[in-house]
């Protein structure tokens, strides 16, 4: 009666009460197979899968391995090679500078498209479904339509070059040393952009009304809104995002070996490059696992020390009670 | 009048300048696709002149892209059961909150939310390895679940524990067990949020690269991503063969995107920020 939508209910509560103590043993038991059922496969695989191999890495970046052989205790030497190695070094600086510049590039054009869209008016929902397009494309589909397209011969922007006689847009755009990092930036902003304009989108929405118009009492215009109402509204989506944005890119890899493999030169290798060639290519698995390990906690710390310093640790209460 | 303010006309000004940097890679890989290796090579390539065909398309399917169509459906729907199914199983014994274990499991799958899949990568190849699994489509089954589970269990925990304590309450006193209230309420009022984690997903997995690239070789297990290399490899010079194969392993998220827009829509920006 309570409960229209419950199909099983036949039975009163009247009657189900006597049953109630004897049946405490079985709701337990009962308890114990649905938990085992409900939680056992996906923490098996889980564990397996995702638990079991991090640990492993920990391990492995101690030991030498082939990958064939017996595995030999390393000590500290992977991690001391990790310290010498001087491509090592610049794939640490190279990376830092994807992360830095992809953070730079894609939050503050992010934030401006998510504003727009998150408006009710018919044509930026139009614009909002054709700017989503991208993210329906995969890392490799993109690596393949920008290679062709800035291809320095027959790409495309060539041919704009040459009919506009715009000579800049004439460039070896992958092969240049001094561009190719930039280049790769760029078509990373392409692919995850619009990723994060959903998010702004989503955050701007939730803004409550009431702000703007208090806002617009206190005679605020809208340079004064954007700054003082809806990006300290917005905090909590941008540490979101910046986490993201910033884990993401430092363990980024697809593109950036599908397009240039980290030429030319070292000057788009990344340390997940670094880790792909030592594991994949030269088999040094134990070197390999130090790269690993150390994207993994790179990432880690990154995302702790965003939470840390913007208080988003507070978000969770706060959602609750508005939920 | 508000129409007319500078700030307004700014920001359509700027979206319409991004709409065109989304919009004309788009338009020049479709245009070259409808090429021939000859033709695009002569023809401006912004401009719809100078003889479309669509030969690239028959010669990327006798390349094998069909079979990697159906190795990403295959791969796709397997994951996005298995994890939907175990995720929503999970996630009503963590609401439930019956035993410390379940509660300790739930906080040992939000610590995978912070783990890449970069960083394990190796451990899981030797892992696959020694399962001889190497080289099989269970074994991207397997490790793409595997991966979706955090975000998955996190969705539906949020979700299910919106769910009315009472209905719970109720179908339990009133002789239900635990398997019937999964089964007739949890499962049937979860339809929704099952909905967005299986586009959010399924997105993942038909998009992903690494895991394809490390653990599976033969081309006959290839999936659409890295088949698309694989062709790339194939045809380096034919580009209009490239941009057909890039275009056919799209075709599908569109058809997708183009029915349900706004389940689409919701679920990419929706997942995260919630």
């Amino acid at each position: 009666m309570t409960a229209p939508a419950v199909q099983g209910a036949r039975t009163t509560p009247a009657a189900a009460q006597p049953s109630r103590r004897g049946g405490g043993r079985d709701r337990r038991r009962g308890h114990r197979v649905a938990d085992l059922a409900g939680v056992g496969p996906p923490m098996l695989l889980f564990c397996l899968f995702i638990i079991v191999p991090m640990i492993v890495a920990m391990v492995l970046s101690f030991v030498r391995w082939n990958g064939l052989g017996t595995p030999h205790w390393a000590g500290g030497s992977n991690w001391a090679q990790f310290f010498r190695d001087p491509v090592a070094r610049t794939s640490l600086v190279v990376t830092l500078k994807v992360v830095g510049l992809s953070y730079v590039v894609q939050t503050p054009i992010s934030i401006a498209l998510g504003l727009f869209i998150a408006g009710r008016q018919r044509y930026r929902a139009v614009y909002a479904s054709l700017f989503v397009l991208p993210l329906l494309m995969s890392t490799a589909g993109i690596s393949l339509m920008w290679e062709s397209l800035l291809d320095p011969n027959f790409g495309a922007l060539t041919s704009l070059a040459k009919s506009w006689h715009v000579a800049f847009l004439q460039q070896n755009w992958l092969g240049d040393p001094g561009l190719a990092l930039y280049v790769l930036v760029a078509i990373i902003a392409w692919q995850f952009i619009p990723f994060h304009t959903l998010l702004y989108q989503v955050g701007r929405r939730q803004i409550p009304q009431v702000l703007y118009e208090a806002a617009t009492l206190d005679g605020a215009g809208p340079a004064a809104t954007f700054w003082r109402v809806t990006l300290p509204q917005l905090r909590y989506t941008m540490v979101t995002s910046g986490i993201l944005m910033v884990v993401g890119s430092l363990t980024y890899f697809d593109i950036i070996y599908i397009m240039t493999d980290g030429g030319p030169g070292f000057t788009t290798r990344v340390l997940s490059l670094d880790m792909y060639d030592a594991a994949f290519l030269q088999d040094q698995y134990g070197y390999a696992s130090v790269l690993a390990v150390l994207l993994g906690v790179l990432g880690i710390a990154v995302a702790v020390s965003l939470v840390r310093f913007t208080g988003f640790a507070t978000m969770a209460s706060q959602q609750e009670g508005a939920a | 009048m508000r129409r007319l303010r500078p700030g307004r006309l700014v920001a359509v000004l700027l979206g319409t300048v991004w709409l065109v940097i989304v919009l004309a890679p788009l338009y020049y890989m479709i245009l070259a696709s409808f090429r021939t290796q000859g033709t695009y090579l002569t023809s401006n390539p912004w401009v719809p002149s100078g003889g479309l065909s669509a030969s690239s398309y028959s010669t990327v399917f006798h390349a094998g892209l069909g079979r990697y169509l159906v190795n990403s459906v295959t791969l796709t729907a397997a994951c996005i059961v298995l994890t939907v199914t175990i995720s929503l199983g999970a996630a009503f014994r963590i609401v439930r909150r019956s035993s410390r274990a379940v509660s300790a499991s739930f906080v040992v799958m939000l610590f995978g939310l912070a783990i890449p899949i970069q960083a394990i990568i190796v451990p899981i190849y030797v892992l696959i390895y020694k399962m001889h699994l190497y080289d099989t489509l269970i074994a991207l089954v397997l490790t793409l679940s595997a991966a979706a589970i955090p975000v998955s269990v996190l969705i539906m925990v949020s979700f299910v524990r919106d769910i009315p304590r009472e209905l719970i309450s109720a179908m339990l006193v009133d002789g239900g067990t635990e398997w019937t209230v999964f089964r007739q309420l949890i499962w049937p009022l979860s339809r929704p949020v099952l909905a967005t984690l299986a586009i959010y997903n399924g997105l993942n997995v038909w998009n992903n690269f690494l895991l394809p690239l490390v653990l599976t070789q033969s081309s006959n297990v290839a999936v659409l991503p890295l088949g698309m290399t694989k062709l790339e490899g194939l045809y380096s010079i034919n580009v209009p063969a490239v941009m057909a194969g890039v275009l056919v392993s799209v075709l599908p998220l569109l058809v997708l995107f183009v029915v349900m827009r706004r389940q689409v829509m919701s679920s990419l920006g929706g997942v995260v920020a919630r």
